[in-house]
């Protein structure tokens, strides 16, 4: 007698809460092999701006923890990944109809890139930042700031590992983040939402959408509170246009990247969504 | 005479070796433009200086296929012992020629002889010092092993630090090994094309700088060049929004330094004596017309009147007059444009309800002038609180709280500078850290140095100038981190380290620019 299997519902995941979209709408998710997998949520304008709201809120608490406690929240993600890991193996080979070998590979590199940018929390300042030699009796440093509101469109072809390695490098420096997953591949995104919810990322930080990246991204674009985007993901959209609309409020771009190694791991993806703020210290006189 | 009055004391024009009519600079050649000539005058008393060619677009072309030849045949071979050389020699070359350069640009900018001589010229010495020294240690930048020019800059700069805008464009990129194409503003070529003379008598190989002048159509036809790879602009939030929409899709690598609102935070226990003079150079140095002025002072209530009684006792002291003149304060405004739109701001201002101040002060006959003007009892709310004037006006609001003063601070779409007045060290650090600025001056103001990044959050732009940071602009990084490329050549990715970096061409029907 075999046990019939109680499924999921996916959500969208919001200000550390999981609601469906305002729209009420969904889109239908397959197996590799045509399979119903699950209805998932299917964000709206109203969705990517509630989000956007909630990334704003969080920006203060994030950026303003200490560099050690980013880094220690960022590793506990790592840690509760390694414990599920058998769920994302097991989403990622019905969706993208890989191995369970390949599967298991990429959730040991995702895992292993949140560790790897983890370490790097209080790091970056050190290596982004140094004291400048002016001349005149001044202490001058430049140190890097995250950016604030960074919204990301994750690689399309990549379940988990793609999503991870967007997500994690704005996270570094304190970004809060909203992210539109990949539209065919979205289940590890919403896994993940639930293993964000149970480890120690406040609300808000990081807030995923599902649904068609080519009717969300432009409202991320010309949102005035978005400080970053990155297209990553955006390639087979119109991301022209939407660079275009990105520069009405001269957001930071980064461009579409194609390919198993888009958004390889790198001090540039940290560096990319960070501000380098250099203050001028008057020295006394003695 | 009083005590305050001074015999004129005016700088010789005699060191000037002008020209009647200056060409563009292509290919280490003056060559005529084919554009519509045009003159540039003195803002001071409209006189003629000189006639200056405009270059149209072909000529645009030929200053980019001039900059192709040489990134192609010299410059990207040559190496970075002798590149850092050829700045060293410029450096050189500026100082020896510094009191015509800094002549030159009083004349034709209008700004004071003493800012032009003590803070412009010696600065574009700095610039080129310090980046000269880079030129061979780029491994050392911070940006991996190797990192690789970019290839053709095309630099549009604005016309209020003339000389010293070029500097911050030029002396980078060519440390870094890309050649150049700069267009300098049109109300103030002069000292940009004294610049090109100083380039050939430092025998700069040909085509690795040219030099084209012209009004906004000449910038417009160099930022769209298609074999233009990198593109840096210094101006205004509108027109840098207007290049980031044009360089879009096009991989172009893009830096911009745009405008200011900067919030200048006087705290109860600053060193009142110290701040008037920081106010005052914060907002009325080089007649207020920097993108990083200290436009909107923000003072804590209880001594907001003690501060104005004392900033107006001290404005009263400034001498308006010949930028020529030593003893001159406030030199002219730049162009007819500006000072109508400093005068319609502060007409604004006064409709809005602020009370408008300025010292009584002689304003001579011709040229362009604008009083040095203070509104008290200014709302955040208002236009002149919001929008940047670029002119030596400054708003004055209140706070209570240090919270009041960094959420006041922080109202601007803007992002480019900030200053921070007290003498409490540890309210320094702690205000510093919640201001969204890239650069900000604590117990000073408007200092600037070749060593120490510069450039905005926000709308002010992005991107640095100066310090290591500032090579970045005109790099790009020569190998991906360790991590990375284990990655790539575990997924069979060939390594592209050892190619040059060359744009992505703007991909064929993805999106339609607007």
């Amino acid at each position: 007698m075999t046990r019939l299997a109680v499924p999921k519902t996916y959500k969208l995941y919001i200000g550390g809460k999981f609601p469906r979209s305002e729209s009420g709408r969904t889109y239908e998710i397959s197996t590799a092999k045509g399979e119903f997998v699950a209805n998932v949520a299917k964000a709206s304008r109203k969705d990517a701006r509630d989000a956007i709201v909630a990334a704003r809120g969080a920006v203060k608490g994030w950026a303003g923890a200490t560099a050690y406690n980013r880094g220690q929240v960022l590793y506990r993600i790592a840690e509760l990944l390694e414990g599920r890991r058998a769920q994302f193996v097991d989403e990622i080979t019905r969706l993208e109809g890989v191995s369970a070998a390949a599967a298991s590979a990429q959730v040991d590199e995702a895992i292993d890139r949140w560790v790897w940018y983890a370490g790097w929390t209080d790091k970056h300042a050190q290596v982004a930042g140094n004291a400048n030699p002016v001349a005149g009796p001044y202490f001058n440093i430049s140190v890097p700031e995250p950016t604030g509101v960074v919204a990301v469109i994750a690689p399309q072809d990549s379940s988990l590992l793609g999503f991870v390695s967007a997500v994690a490098p704005p996270l570094v420096t304190g970004n809060t983040v909203v992210v539109v997953a990949s539209e065919q591949l979205p289940l590890s995104a919403i896994s993940l939402a639930e293993v964000l919810a149970t480890s120690d990322v406040p609300g808000g930080v990081v807030n995923i959408l599902t649904g068609s990246p080519a009717e969300i991204a432009p409202w991320l674009a010309s949102h005035a509170d978005v400080n970053a985007l990155d297209l990553v993901g955006a390639g087979s959209l119109e991301w022209i246009d939407l660079q275009v609309a990105a520069a009405d409020t001269l957001k930071r771009v980064l461009p579409p990247e194609e390919g198993p190694d888009a958004a390889a791991p790198s001090l540039d993806r940290i560096s990319a969504f960070t501000e380098t703020k250099t203050v001028w210290h008057t020295k006394s006189m003695v | 005479m009083s005590f305050l009055e001074y015999a004129p004391a005016p700088e010789s024009r005699s060191i000037l070796k002008l020209r009647d009519a200056y060409g563009l600079f292509i290919d280490g050649e003056f060559v005529e433009g084919t554009g519509e000539g045009f003159a540039t005058i003195s803002p001071a008393d409209e006189s003629h200086i000189a006639t200056i060619s405009a270059a149209s677009e072909a000529d645009v072309d030929r200053a980019v296929a001039a900059a192709r030849r040489a990134y192609e045949r010299t410059w990207s071979k040559m190496s970075g012992r002798d590149r850092g050389k050829y700045l060293f020699r410029i450096a050189r070359l500026v100082q020896e020629r510094a009191r015509e350069l800094a002549v030159a640009e009083s004349l034709d900018n209008g700004k004071p002889i003493k800012e032009s001589r003590d803070v412009d010229v010696p600065l574009v010495a700095a610039w080129f010092f310090y980046y000269a020294g880079w030129a061979d240690k780029l491994d050392y930048a911070g940006l991996g092993a190797s990192p690789r020019a970019l290839g053709v800059a095309g630099q549009v700069i604005p016309w209020n630090f003339p000389l010293l805008m070029l500097a911050w464009k030029i002396a980078p990129a060519l440390a870094a090994g890309n050649t150049v194409v700069l267009k300098p503003a049109e109300t103030t070529p002069l000292s940009a094309l004294i610049f090109a003379e100083i380039l050939q008598q430092a025998d700069l190989p040909p085509g690795v700088v040219n030099i084209v002048t012209g009004a906004g159509a000449t910038g417009a036809a160099l930022v769209s060049h298609p074999d233009v790879d990198k593109v840096a602009f210094t101006g205004s939030t509108g027109v840098g929004r207007a290049i980031a929409k044009e360089v879009a899709g096009t991989g172009k690598k893009l830096t911009l330094e745009l405008g200011g609102k900067a919030a200048n935070i006087v705290f109860d226990d600053a060193p009142i004596d110290q701040a008037i003079e920081g106010i005052v150079n914060g907002i009325f140095f080089n007649q207020g017309h920097v993108c990083c002025a200290g436009s909107r002072l923000l003072v804590q209530e209880n001594v907001h009147d003690e501060v104005v009684d004392r900033l107006k006792e001290r404005l009263s002291t400034l001498r308006m007059g010949d930028p020529l003149d030593k003893n001159t304060d406030i030199g002219a405004i730049n162009s007819r444009a500006q000072l109508d739109r400093i005068r319609a701001l502060s007409k604004i201002g006064e409709e809005e309800g602020a009370d408008r101040w300025s010292p009584d002060c002689v304003i001579p006959e011709n040229g362009f002038w604008f009083a040095p003007t203070i509104f008290t009892n200014v709302q955040a709310s208002h236009r002149i609180a919001r929008e940047e004037i670029f002119g030596p006006v400054l708003s004055v609001l209140t706070f209570r709280t240090p919270a009041e003063a960094i959420a006041k601070a922080n109202n601007t779409p803007y992002g480019l500078s900030a200053g921070i007045w007290t003498d409490k060290g540890s309210r320094i650090l702690a205000v510093a850290d919640r201001l969204r600025a890239g650069v900000i001056w604590a117990n000073t103001f408007n200092r600037f140095d070749p060593a120490s990044p510069f450039g905005g959050y926000k709308e002010s732009g992005y991107g640095r100038e100066g310090g290591r940071h500032g090579l970045a602009a005109y790099l790009a990084p020569g190998s991906t981190s360790p991590r990375a490329r284990q990655t790539a050549l575990a997924a069979g990715a060939t390594a592209s380290a050892s190619a040059p970096a060359g744009r992505t061409p703007r991909p064929l029907k993805k999106g339609v620019k607007k």
